[in-house]
């Protein structure tokens, strides 16, 4: 560990501060349909999305018809995708003249896409023609993003509002989320990654003279080694930086190459990928001044930012430590310490402009947040430090979050602990001047089940099957924990990978899948359920029996509530996978 | 439910048309005016043909070349099959690919430590850099098989040599293929 490194998270975590208050403050007006300094040119837009598309922007929905709206955008949407996907052979944008994509993984991605996974278990760069990338995969990080950002938007809603049905309109929320939320830095964004080099273009792919041709020996389908002299690069080209900033501000993180953050041309340089890290928590942390504005305690706002930044800072040293210490089974003569020469460490997996320091932050980044881009291989990552990700999942993804779905993630842990707090003191428990009732508790709990028995149940099917078993590249203990996160990354919505796993399979397509569909949209509706009840309560004024949701007592008593679900759900399993394998690697043991 | 359904199938074609299509064809315009190079790929030519891109690496072999990092793409640094090589650490595929690199190199010079760099394959298997120590490493290689002196080399690894973004952003890195371009321009082999 350096202390450049340190500083590189600290000044991170401080960038992330000063973006909250403006960022939250501007949605909050978006949402509320307030001036903003963007109007002139977006609100015609607005006007023709409405007239072209039938929509009556006066008209206010209940939380079953908005969640319904929800459910029939998702599904025509997915369903376009593949059909582009199924039929991309015969579509414009394919000089590489790809041929169309196979069901079975059509349809995984088409599900991991549009519920803001974007889980990938094919090579895009050979599989995915520009039109399907552009049109199909990107089109979905932004709508995918806009969803869960004007759910948590409803429950804020159903938290301020009293004696009511009505939560607004979806389809007037999600036009006005693309439209000024997330087009305007797009459009900015996207011409910042060009600068450091990100592509943009709709060019064949390029072949380069190799200055040092290479003798290689190629295995072929028949199990035959071949020699063969390689004087040629081909290097993928496409519209990648258009891509890329929504991959990362809609937290999706889908990758335009296989190989993701960490390809040089969707992260070139240590600014584009500091770029990529404020991008992905700069929603979600914004959303917690906008919960603060939205229900009148911008204070409530700040304990839930701080619960979330504790969590973090615990999360990222812990990921800094472990990859720092490198990988003892390496021979002496390999130099693993950090000098002013090298970043040393364990570099399996990482690439050399971003050393441990940033590739340990960005591995905590994206799995607190729900994007799952990477900018190194979680796979190749020591044990500890590949049980970080793990566990940011694991904690449903309520450190910072994805876009929305952080926050109203977060949220069904502020109810619990609400209620928690309630049953300590004797009282009905309140959140913000709302009586928290067994309807409201139920609900929650829902939540938090489906995601552990989606997680845990597929994991116990999966490893004792053998068409589980079948995708595990790494034996020993590590292949518990490559399976365990597939499934953790579905449920949770996150989409990164111990890539190692051969995934691209009848079983893993579909399961990954349905686990990715119940994780988005099982918790979506009970969630829905509670803003929904909340708005039609009516308001109690707070008393000094009130339990304060503002301060460190709050924010110490949600941490501890995040802490206990996650750990008493999931210790079991992580004590089989990566703590056994640290533990083993720690004794000299290999597989 | 039936008017949303019809709302649903609207919203989608005109959201697509916008953010699928016009969206992207316009960063496009905007990036190729703007960046023509980067957008483009920062592609490096000679005598008018493509020879590699600054930001993608390219593998070496040859002793008076300097080497990149192990690469798990394709055959190694096939830029149209990125990839990692997913190897847990206590995998003894792994174990045993960075014992037999590390011989190799241990061999070339005994007593100097192995920049870890050089033993691992990066994340994309198209890294274009290796770490100033790295590249230190192979110096009395390069210089000896080139006959020119160790100054002459250092000098120039300097010159390809990356810091920290704003002084503090990422790690110090070379650029090795535009290194053994100007190694070729300033020193051919004979």
């Amino acid at each position: 560990m350096t202390a450049n490194g340190w500083f590189q998270i600290l000044f991170f975590l401080l960038v992330i501060f000063l973006v909250t208050k403006p960022l939250g403050v501007f949605m909050a007006r978006v949402f509320n349909r307030e001036k903003t300094f963007l109007d002139p040119f977006l609100r015609p837009v607005e006007k023709l999305v409405y007239r072209v598309t039938a929509v009556d922007e006066q008209h206010e929905m209940c939380w079953t018809e908005y969640t319904t709206a929800m459910l029939l955008f998702s599904g025509v949407s997915m369903t376009l995708l593949y059909l582009i996907e199924r039929l991309q052979k015969w579509l414009p944008f394919n000089p590489q003249k790809l041929p169309n994509v196979e069901p079975g993984l059509a349809f995984g991605t088409a599900a991991s896409f549009t519920t803001n996974t974007n889980w990938q278990s094919y090579v895009p760069e050979t599989t995915m023609s520009y039109l399907t990338q552009m049109m199909g995969l990107a089109y979905h990080n932004f709508v995918s993003a806009a969803v869960g950002i004007v759910l948590a938007i409803v429950v804020t809603r159903g938290i301020a509002r009293r004696e009511t049905e009505k939560l607004g309109n979806f389809w007037v929320d999600t036009t006005r989320c693309l439209l000024w939320v997330l087009l305007p830095m797009c459009l900015v964004g996207s011409l910042i990654f060009v600068s450091q080099g990100v592509v943009q273009n709709f060019k064949p792919y390029t072949a380069a003279q190799l200055l040092d041709p290479q003798t290689v020996q190629v295995t072929g389908a028949d199990g035959k080694t071949t020699t063969r002299t390689v004087t040629q690069q081909v290097i993928a080209q496409g519209p990648v930086a258009s891509q890329e900033v929504i991959k990362e501000f809609g937290t999706n993180g889908g990758g335009f190459f296989n190989a993701n953050s960490s390809h040089p041309f969707e992260n070139p340089t240590p600014f584009s990928n500091f770029f990529e890290l404020v991008l992905i928590f700069a929603i979600p942390s914004g959303l917690t001044y906008t919960l603060g504005r939205v229900t009148g305690s911008p204070r409530h706002g700040w304990a839930v930012w701080g619960a979330m930044a504790f969590l973090f800072l615990a999360a990222v040293s812990a990921a800094y430590w472990a990859e720092s210490r490198g990988n003892p089974q390496f021979q002496d003569y390999v130099d693993q310490h950090a000098s002013a020469m090298q970043s040393g460490g364990n570099l399996e997996g990482k690439e050399v402009r971003f050393g441990t320091a940033s590739s340990a932050l960005f591995a905590t980044v994206t799995t607190d947040a729900s994007c799952g881009a990477v900018n190194g291989m979680h796979d190749s990552f020591t044990p500890l430090g590949g049980m970080v990700p793990l566990i940011n999942i694991m904690l449903g993804e309520a450190v910072f979050g994805g876009v929305g779905a952080g926050l109203y993630g977060m949220f069904v842990f502020i109810v619990l602990s609400v209620f928690i707090a309630g049953l300590m003191v004797g009282r009905t428990p309140e959140y913000l001047g709302k009586k928290i009732e067994s309807y409201d508790v139920k609900m929650a709990m829902l939540a938090v089940l489906i995601l552990t028995f989606t997680i845990l149940g597929f994991s116990a099917f999966a490893v004792v099957e053998p068409f589980g078993t079948a995708g595990i590249t790494n034996p020993g203990p590590h292949g518990l924990s490559q399976i365990l996160y597939a499934y953790v990354s579905s449920a949770g919505n996150n989409g990164s990978a111990f890539a190692g796993i051969n995934a691209n399979t009848m079983w893993y397509n579909t399961s990954t899948a349905v686990a990715q569909l119940l994780g988005r949209f099982f918790m979506i509706i009970p969630i829905m359920a509670i803003a929904g009840s909340l708005a039609r309560k009516k308001t109690v004024p707070e008393s000094a029996g009130s339990f304060p949701v503002t301060g460190a007592l709050f924010s110490t008593l949600l941490v501890s509530t995040i802490l206990i679900v996650g750990a008493l759900t999931f210790f079991p399993a992580l004590s089989l996978g990566p703590i056994l394998e640290h533990l083993l690697m720690m004794a000299g043991k290999s597989f | 439910m039936k008017n949303n359904f019809r709302i649903a199938i609207l919203f989608t074609l005109v959201t697509t048309a916008f953010f699928g299509l016009a969206y992207p064809l316009g960063v496009t315009g905007l990036a190729q005016l703007l960046f023509p190079s980067q957008s483009n790929g920062s592609l490096l030519m000679k005598e008018g043909r493509v020879i590699g891109s600054k930001l993608i690496g390219q593998s070496f072999s040859s002793p008076g070349y300097f080497h990149s990092r192990p690469s798990s793409a394709g055959t190694g640094y096939d830029a149209s099959q990125s990839s990692g090589s997913n190897l847990g650490p206590t995998n003894r595929q792994l174990l045993d690919r960075v014992k037999s690199d590390g011989e190799k190199l241990h061999a070339e010079s005994p007593g100097a430590p192995i920049p870890v760099d050089l033993v691992t394959a990066s994340g994309s298997g198209l890294d274009p850099e290796i770490s100033p120590a790295a590249a230190e490493f192979q110096v009395p290689r390069v210089a000896k098989e080139r006959g020119i002196n160790e100054a002459e080399v250092r000098a120039l690894v300097q010159k390809h040599a990356l810091g920290r973004q704003f002084g503090f952003l990422g790690e110090p890195r070379v650029r090795v293929l535009e290194l053994n371009l100007d190694l070729d321009a300033t020193h051919p082999r004979k």
